[in-house]
């Protein structure tokens, strides 16, 4: 390993570790009130409605909503995460301290995606603990399972940190999680199959790409789904390699962080 | 070799503002310099942009022969700088935004601890390292903040107004621990308003105003220019004026009289005058330091040719 190289893993190894400090540190906050929706979920949604609607595609409907639970989980969190530790240190300036240093914007980069997927995966396990105390699930195939989740939660991860590059004050880091994010999750069939939908809305729901994601998450863990699952695989590569690309762009241009 | 080269560089802030209006600037390996300039003069937009805060809109600058276009990487691990505002994480502990800085220098562990305790130890905030950065003083702030700079062991160190509103007391000892540095090697450039700081501790001087470099040499020869200076005289009983003299006077009050002695002229002659016309003089001293008399002038002059162009 020449210099060089060993300069930029030390330094990725740092903004990584200083990552996972952070939401470590503060896990009250950010793997702990996960713990409290997902079971209010399960408990409500798969318990007490759950027990009162038909299987779907041979499971119990309190097992057919926790990959979709899970999936919701890694998204939003990874996403949170690099969103607000990522705006934290333009609030307090202390992105400075990245910006001086020799390290490549391309660094900063990794270390906080990874940090936020770290997280949001975090956050996916403590959710399927969770759900093993209401039901019995089987994985159909753990490659898909662990390949989604780590996708997802690296493609959200990004996501969260271009947001908080465009963002100005900590409005713009909930604007898009609330108003874009949350809608297209419960849009996004966790809570029901397509197929109970007409179909006009049923085409139109193919365009979101949190179904998609969802539902190829699903197959893994269930071995059922309704939409086609190399669709959405595909379709979360491609939109991974897009915000890599436009976030690599920014951060080197240093757009929101250098004036 | 310069340690920094700066030509021909511009910032316009949004398309509207010319904060520098094309700066040339040269600072020799192991200088002492500083970079003085009123308010809003644009020291800290070139400070920034040397350390890629702030991009620029034209120019070129080169960091020991570092083109910062082509090899910023290369150029950034040869600085280290100590902004004018507060800029690291409160909650962090001092200890760990030592740590930290030096991991994104690539700085390994085993290197950087040993090294953020010497550092912290030099500066007097050792036993507050496991202390998050929030609860250190003012002046301690700052002194982490030179800490943190020097965590890469820069071979040019920028600082940004660093005693500002610190007192008395850690000014000075932060002007013996720049000059020890200074010997050692590290060349350093210090923007400052106490012109006697930069007066004390630098060999080179550029003095910017409105985004211009007026004045761009060394200190001595610079304060040698300096043809009058004004010196405020107290004395012992009321006056009311000098009889034909051939100095520049003005009374400030019955006991004080401010005089503009020219180089040409000296002190012996003034104090003459004075006996033969009686004034008992109690105490003097200059007006200003003498390197703010030669400021004060330039930016006057500046202002004044500025004018005639409009
Ligand atoms: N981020 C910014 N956006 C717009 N204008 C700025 C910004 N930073 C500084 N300026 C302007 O640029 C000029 C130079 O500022 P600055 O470099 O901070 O001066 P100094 O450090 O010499 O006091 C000032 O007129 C200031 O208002
Ligand atoms: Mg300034």
């Amino acid at each position: 390993m020449n210099t060089e190289h060993f300069k930029t893993v030390v330094a990725f190894r740092t903004v990584l570790r200083k990552e996972i400090t952070r939401f470590l540190r503060i896990w009250s906050q950010t793997l702990f009130p996960p713990v409290i929706t997902m079971t209010l979920y399960f408990i409500i949604f798969g318990k007490l409605i759950g027990t009162q609607i038909n299987k779907i595609d041979g499971y119990t409907y309190m097992q057919y909503i926790v990959p979709g639970l899970v999936m919701m989980s890694i998204m939003t969190n990874s996403y949170a995460n690099t969103a607000g530790s990522f705006f934290g240190a333009k609030f307090s300036k202390s992105i400075e301290e990245m910006l001086v240093s020799s390290m490549p914007s391309y660094v900063i980069l990794f270390g906080y995606m990874c940090g936020g997927a770290l997280r949001g995966l975090s956050v996916g396990v403590i959710v399927v603990f969770i759900s093993l105390f209401f039901t019995e699930i089987h994985i159909q195939h753990l490659g898909i399972v662990i390949l989604m989740a780590v996708l997802s939660a690296l493609l959200f991860s990004l996501g969260g940190l271009i947001n908080a590059i465009f963002a100005k004050n900590f409005d713009d880091i909930s604007f898009i999680p609330t108003f874009v994010l949350t809608p297209l999750t419960y849009l996004g069939g966790v809570f029901y199959s397509i197929k109970q939908l007409p179909p006009q809305w049923q085409a139109i729901s193919i365009l979101n790409p949190i179904l998609n994601m969802v539902d190829t998450f699903r197959f893994g863990m269930l071995g059922v789904s309704d939409l086609n699952i190399y669709f959405g695989f595909s379709l979360v590569c491609v939109l991974y390699i897009c915000l890599l690309i436009w976030c690599l762009i920014l951060l080197k241009k240093g757009v929101g962080l250098r004036t | 070799m310069y340690a920094l080269s700066v030509q021909n560089l511009k910032k316009i802030y949004g398309n509207k503002l010319t904060a520098l209006k094309g700066i040339n600037l040269e600072v020799e390996e192991g200088d002492f310099f500083a970079l003085l300039g009123p308010n809003g003069a644009g020291k800290s937009t070139t400070i920034g942009i040397l350390c890629s805060l702030v991009n620029k809109t034209s120019g070129k600058v080169f960091v020991f022969d570092y083109d910062i276009d082509t090899d910023l990487e290369a150029a950034k691990s040869c600085i280290g700088v100590v902004p004018q505002e507060l800029n690291f994480n409160p909650f962090e502990k001092v200890q760990d935004i030592l740590t930290n800085q030096a991991g994104y220098y690539g700085i390994p562990k085993n290197v950087a601890v040993p090294r953020a305790e010497y550092y912290l130890k030099k500066l007097g905030i050792w036993d507050k390292r496991s202390q998050p950065a929030v609860r250190l003083s003012g002046g301690m702030k700052r002194r982490l903040m030179i800490a943190r700079a020097l965590i890469n062991e820069p071979k040019l160190l920028i600082l940004d107004e660093p005693t500002a509103g610190v007192d008395i007391e850690l000014r000075y000892e932060l002007w013996e621990f720049l000059t020890e540095l200074n010997q050692k090697g590290t060349t350093i450039i210090l923007t400052t308003h106490y012109l006697e700081e930069a007066e004390r501790l630098c060999k080179n001087v550029a003095i910017i105003d409105h985004g211009e470099i007026i004045e761009h040499s060394n200190i001595k020869s610079l304060i040698n220019r300096l043809n009058v200076q004004t010196l405020i005289l107290d004395l012992r009983a009321p006056a009311h004026s000098l009889s034909n003299s051939k100095f520049h006077f003005r009374m400030l009050d019955e006991l004080t009289m401010e005089v503009e002695v020219l180089r040409d002229m000296s002190i012996n002659a003034l104090i003459n005058e004075l006996t033969e016309q009686g004034l008992v003089v109690s105490s003097m001293r200059n007006k200003t330091n003498r390197l703010e008399e030669l400021f004060v002038r330039l930016i006057a002059e500046n202002k004044k040719s500025e004018a005639q162009i409009l």
